[in-house]
């Protein structure tokens, strides 16, 4: 097995998690930068909506890093999919698939589920449930707390910032409740 | 204004007040890149992998944002201990996180955003890389749940 084939292979989380985590360290050695994403949602309302909220009167251009640094990963994304892709079907836990599939989800080629998102599903209730307002309670929820899984749960928990671990909780809360007892209703739509 | 709220509305910029030209970019670019491709290989952007990590059916997920913290940590705390510079010689800076009841309330909410979209703000980018256009929807909706929340954040309990 060459090296290419090795990294095409999904990788384990214990080569995964260490690598995101150099990022910490990376950042803020290159340019005092704390590893954060979120706030790249409100760097953009700042350069591309124009309105009188102070909020989003700042000078956004100082931050424009964070802005490159999501680019990226939108280009990491395309390497990873087209370049480096693992030519198998993504392993599902049986219990997950077995669930899933009682509701109709049964093609797990994708790492987003097409049967769940894509373009003809949108107009659907279902769909716009996930697309349009699952995206809009992550914008409104990770400004509202002040940061998402990488400001808060990495960066802030790196720190020891006893806030961030107040937020990651509430974001883990958060989710259990909507994925074991809300989701189940919507995925049935 | 208040200081809390100072303190709400400087999240996410950072403290360094050092002026980087464009081309200083690039290398956030390059990392935001290396950072993608662990995010599509590692398949933390499957919203697979987030409904088994709520599901406790995998640990994979539990295992990246451990293993993530555990490195971050480690690596914080050297550079506050040898008072480590930036490449530029800059003193390396990191606010503090203060606390106020968004934490909790938008926290929740973005679990369950979280949970509904599979993914965090990182990898809705990511995932549109990998070609699910309509993700594109989901981003743009996460920015109009930014932009309203700026709207309206005088308003809420903080």
């Amino acid at each position: 097995m060459n090296i290419l084939e090795i990294i095409k292979e999904p990788w384990p989380w214990y080569i995964a998690g260490p690598l995101i985590g150099l990022t910490v360290p990376i950042l803020l050695i290159i340019g005092n930068k704390s590893f954060g994403i979120s706030s790249s949602l409100r760097h953009i309302c700042a350069a591309c909506i124009p309105t009188n909220i102070s909020f989003f009167k700042y000078d956004w251009k100082k931050e424009s890093w964070n802005l490159f640094f999501v680019l990226g990963i939108f280009f990491g994304g395309v390497i990873g999919a087209y370049f480096l892709s693992n030519p198998n079907p993504v392993e599902i836990a049986p219990e997950l698939s077995a669930k899933l599939a009682t509701y109709g989800i049964t093609d797990h080629t994708g790492l987003v589920p097409l049967q769940l998102f894509s373009w003809e599903s949108l107009l659907t209730l279902r769909g716009f449930i996930m697309m349009v307002l699952g995206g809009f309670l992550v914008g409104f929820g990770t400004r509202y707390a002040g940061g998402c899984t990488s400001g808060h749960a990495i960066m802030g928990l790196s720190n020891l910032q006893w806030p961030s671990l107040v937020a990651t909780i509430c974001f883990m809360i958060g989710g259990f409740v909507m994925s074991l007892l809300i989701l189940p209703y919507i995925l049935s739509l | 204004m208040s200081l809390e709220n100072k303190n709400i509305d400087g999240e996410g910029i950072n403290a360094s007040q050092k002026k980087e030209n464009a081309f200083a970019n690039i290398k956030y670019l390059i990392v935001g890149i290396f950072f993608g491709i662990v995010f599509v290989k590692a398949e933390i952007i499957s919203w697979f992998r987030i409904q088994e990590m709520f599901h406790f059916e995998s640990f994979h997920m539990y295992g990246v944002i451990g293993c993530a913290v555990v490195v971050g940590l480690i690596s914080v705390q050297l550079i506050k201990k040898f008072n480590i510079k930036t490449l530029d010689g800059e003193k390396i800076e990191i606010q503090p996180k203060t606390f106020n009841k968004g934490q909790i309330y938008g926290g929740l909410m973005f679990g369950f955003g979280w949970a509904i979209t599979g993914a965090c703000p990182g990898p809705l980018f990511a995932q549109i890389g990998t070609g699910a256009t309509v993700i594109v929807v989901t981003l743009l909706s996460a920015i109009a749940g930014t932009w309203f929340y700026g709207l309206i954040k005088d308003k809420l309990p903080h």
